[in-house]
């Protein structure tokens, strides 16, 4: 991580624990990037995350009041603290199984009640922590530890939920898709409301190797191939649109 | 001092407020609710912050981030939500948060009678989350002291960092009575301590001093095995030894502070009532009843339930040698007395939904007169 980004780093963090080609190393960097371009102050800031491999993004790394809470269980405590003292600038991280499966009516409710918080989902398509097993974010047909012959559910698409709900904002991006995201970060952190960002990130090691993967490029690279902006899908077809994953602002207070 | 006709759900919320709550996050569930109705009311008056939560997970744990925030902060339900707050009540142990949970105990095992009353829950309150962990609960027997002990619940959150249980009961909690607001009781803020350690104590009660959330303080707070600054060390029984041992340590060896009972005519008592909450009403007159026919009895009543008197032998008076525990459950506290005595020991345990009448007690205590 570039030295700009070290002062956002607790002392005595020199390496993070995510397995080799995971992309939650990068979204990281994006978040920090996108506090330090905004020029935030993180003592006012709190970073609130559950249980699995993306709630260790914020905990223990970032050096700001951070809260690592129950399984699925993010967002009611971000609530309570959010809602006690206003002041503090609340971001939720964690993953998708952590958010939008245990934690779905959570996420739901949250988004009703339009709470100021921003909420990243970081979308590994898989249980990492516990080994791989499906999520509600794993696409029909992959194979898991739990799906050996192909997961037979469709996946849920949580930025569609959330807007239904009642959130103000709400976009989908890949970490390949570097700057975009950032942008997208800084506007969620700026716009009163629930604001949701569903990050796809790529795990070659639970999810790719069992879904002829098994390389962090190819995973990467299937990532660029597979995520199309919404205005380049807009002009195509449903069976050219099938197996690809939608990306860009949902909805964004302004529309 | 001022006078009041309240019902005890209505009384805990004037204890919360009295002792500085101003977070209340719940989940209607009768008999309960009237105490998120009232402090919904209260708090729109006086400036404090209430959810209404989807669920009584949602509503512990925004309790617990209410708390880092600097709330005092408080929960109630009944049975069965109390149920789905146990693992937020570990998670309370665990990172040591100061939170309040009042239980309005209903005739259980799952949804049960609603709106019926019993004492079911003295032990989910003590083990219902997993792994090694103390709690202290308090059990009112009147409304005025549903008030006071509220206060008290705050007040021991914070002194020893942690979940602090109110079990109360549905005819606790319904029961209307004279209440004195008596506005001299102490009431114990946060201690803080800038640059300590914040889960790791070298002070002698094992209670570290606790920061706040937005004070620049850059709070690590995990549920998962920690050091003393909060860093996660899962894979280091020492760590796991040492952070487990103080959070036991620090109830356990303050038990003596914390434990809190009455006792009457225990001098030539030779027959002893040991008695709580509602039922200890009841017990009362029928000990009362029985002396004034020159019977030797006497009554224990015990205030607080966990952490349980270990010295239960010494608080039972000279001569005792029957005790008798009539319980709204099937025996739950008549375990631990068994534990820690050793004389004769008759239950009698009514799970019908019903409050157990002075007769009831009296016809059985006969028995042994």
């Amino acid at each position: 991580m570039s030295r700009d980004m070290q002062q956002y780093l607790r002392p005595g963090i020199t390496s993070t624990p995510f397995c080799p080609g995971c992309g939650h190393g990068i979204l990281m960097g994006l978040i920090l990037r996108a506090i330090h371009q905004l020029e935030l102050n993180t003592d006012e800031m709190l970073f609130v995350s559950g249980i699995g491999c993306a709630a260790w993004i914020p905990s223990p790394h970032f050096n700001a009041d951070t809260l690592h809470v129950l399984h699925g269980r993010a967002i009611p405590a971000a609530t309570g603290a959010k809602m006690f003292n206003p002041k503090l600038r609340v971001m939720v991280i964690s993953g998708d199984g952590d958010l939008v499966d245990i934690g779905g009516n959570h996420l739901i409710h949250a988004a009703r009640r339009n709470t100021d918080l921003t909420v990243i989902c970081a979308s590994n398509m898989v249980y990492g922590m516990t080994g791989g097993q499906m999520s509600s974010a794993t696409s029909i047909g992959a194979y898991t530890q739990t799906t050996t012959q192909g997961n037979p559910y469709q996946p849920l698409d949580p930025c569609k939920l959330v807007i239904a709900a009642g959130a103000t904002y709400s976009a989908r991006y890949s970490v390949t898709q570097p700057f975009a995201l950032i942008t997208s970060i800084k506007k969620a952190l700026q716009i009163d409301g629930f604001c949701f960002i569903e990050v796809l990130s790529p795990c070659p090691t639970q999810f790719g190797r069992y879904n002829q993967l098994d390389t962090p490029v190819a995973m990467v690279r299937n990532l660029m191939e597979n995520c199309i902006a919404r205005k380049k899908a807009r002009k195509l077809s449903p069976e050219k649109l099938k197996g690809k994953i939608i990306t860009g602002e949902f909805t964004n207070g302004a529309d | 001092m001022l006078q009041h006709y309240l019902s005890g759900n209505e009384a805990v919320v004037e204890g919360a407020v009295r002792a500085g709550c101003r977070y209340y996050a719940g989940y209607p569930i009768t008999p309960s609710t009237e105490i998120m109705e009232r402090i919904s009311v209260r708090f729109s008056e006086i400036g404090g912050v209430f959810m209404q939560m989807e669920d009584e997970i949602a509503a512990i744990c925004s309790v617990i981030g209410a708390s880092w925030a600097g709330a005092k902060a408080m929960t109630a339900t009944s049975g069965p939500g109390f149920s789905l707050m146990q693992e937020g009540i570990g998670y309370a142990a665990m990172t040591e948060t100061p939170i309040v949970v009042v239980d309005v105990q209903r005739a259980g095992p799952s949804t049960g009678q609603a709106t019926r009353v019993a004492s079911g829950d003295i032990m989910q309150a003590r083990w219902g989350s997993c792994g090694d962990y103390q709690v202290i609960a308090m059990c009112p027997w009147s409304v005025q002291e549903a008030y006071e002990q509220t206060i008290g619940a705050f007040n021991l959150a914070e002194k020893y960092r942690g979940p602090v249980l109110l079990l109360t009961e549905e005819a606790i909690g319904h029961l209307r009575e004279r209440i004195d607001a008596v506005n001299d009781i102490e009431v114990f803020d946060r201690r803080k301590k800038p640059g300590a350690a914040p889960f790791g104590s070298e002070e002698k009660d094992g209670v570290p001093p606790m920061p706040t959330f937005g004070e620049g303080a850059k709070v690590l707070v995990t549920g998962s095995t920690h050091d003393s600054f909060g860093f996660r060390r899962t894979d280091d029984p020492l760590v796991q030894d040492r952070l487990v041992s103080r959070l036991n340590d620090k109830i356990a060896n303050n038990r003596a502070k914390i434990i809190d009972y009455e006792d009457y005519y225990l001098e030539d008592a030779r027959v002893v009532v040991i008695s709580y909450g509602f039922t200890a009403r009841s017990s009362l007159f029928a000990v009362e009843a029985l002396r004034a026919e020159g019977r030797e009895i006497g009554m224990l009543r015990l205030k607080t339930l966990w952490p349980f008197p270990d010295d239960l032998k010494n608080m039972i008076g000279p001569r005792a040698d029957v005790l008798f525990v009539p319980e709204m459950n099937k025996g739950q506290v008549a375990g631990e007395v068994r534990k820690y005595v050793s004389c004769q020991l008759v239950t009698f345990t009514q799970t019908n939904g019903e409050v157990i009448y002075p007769d009831t007690i009296i016809e059985q205590l006969r028995r042994y007169l």
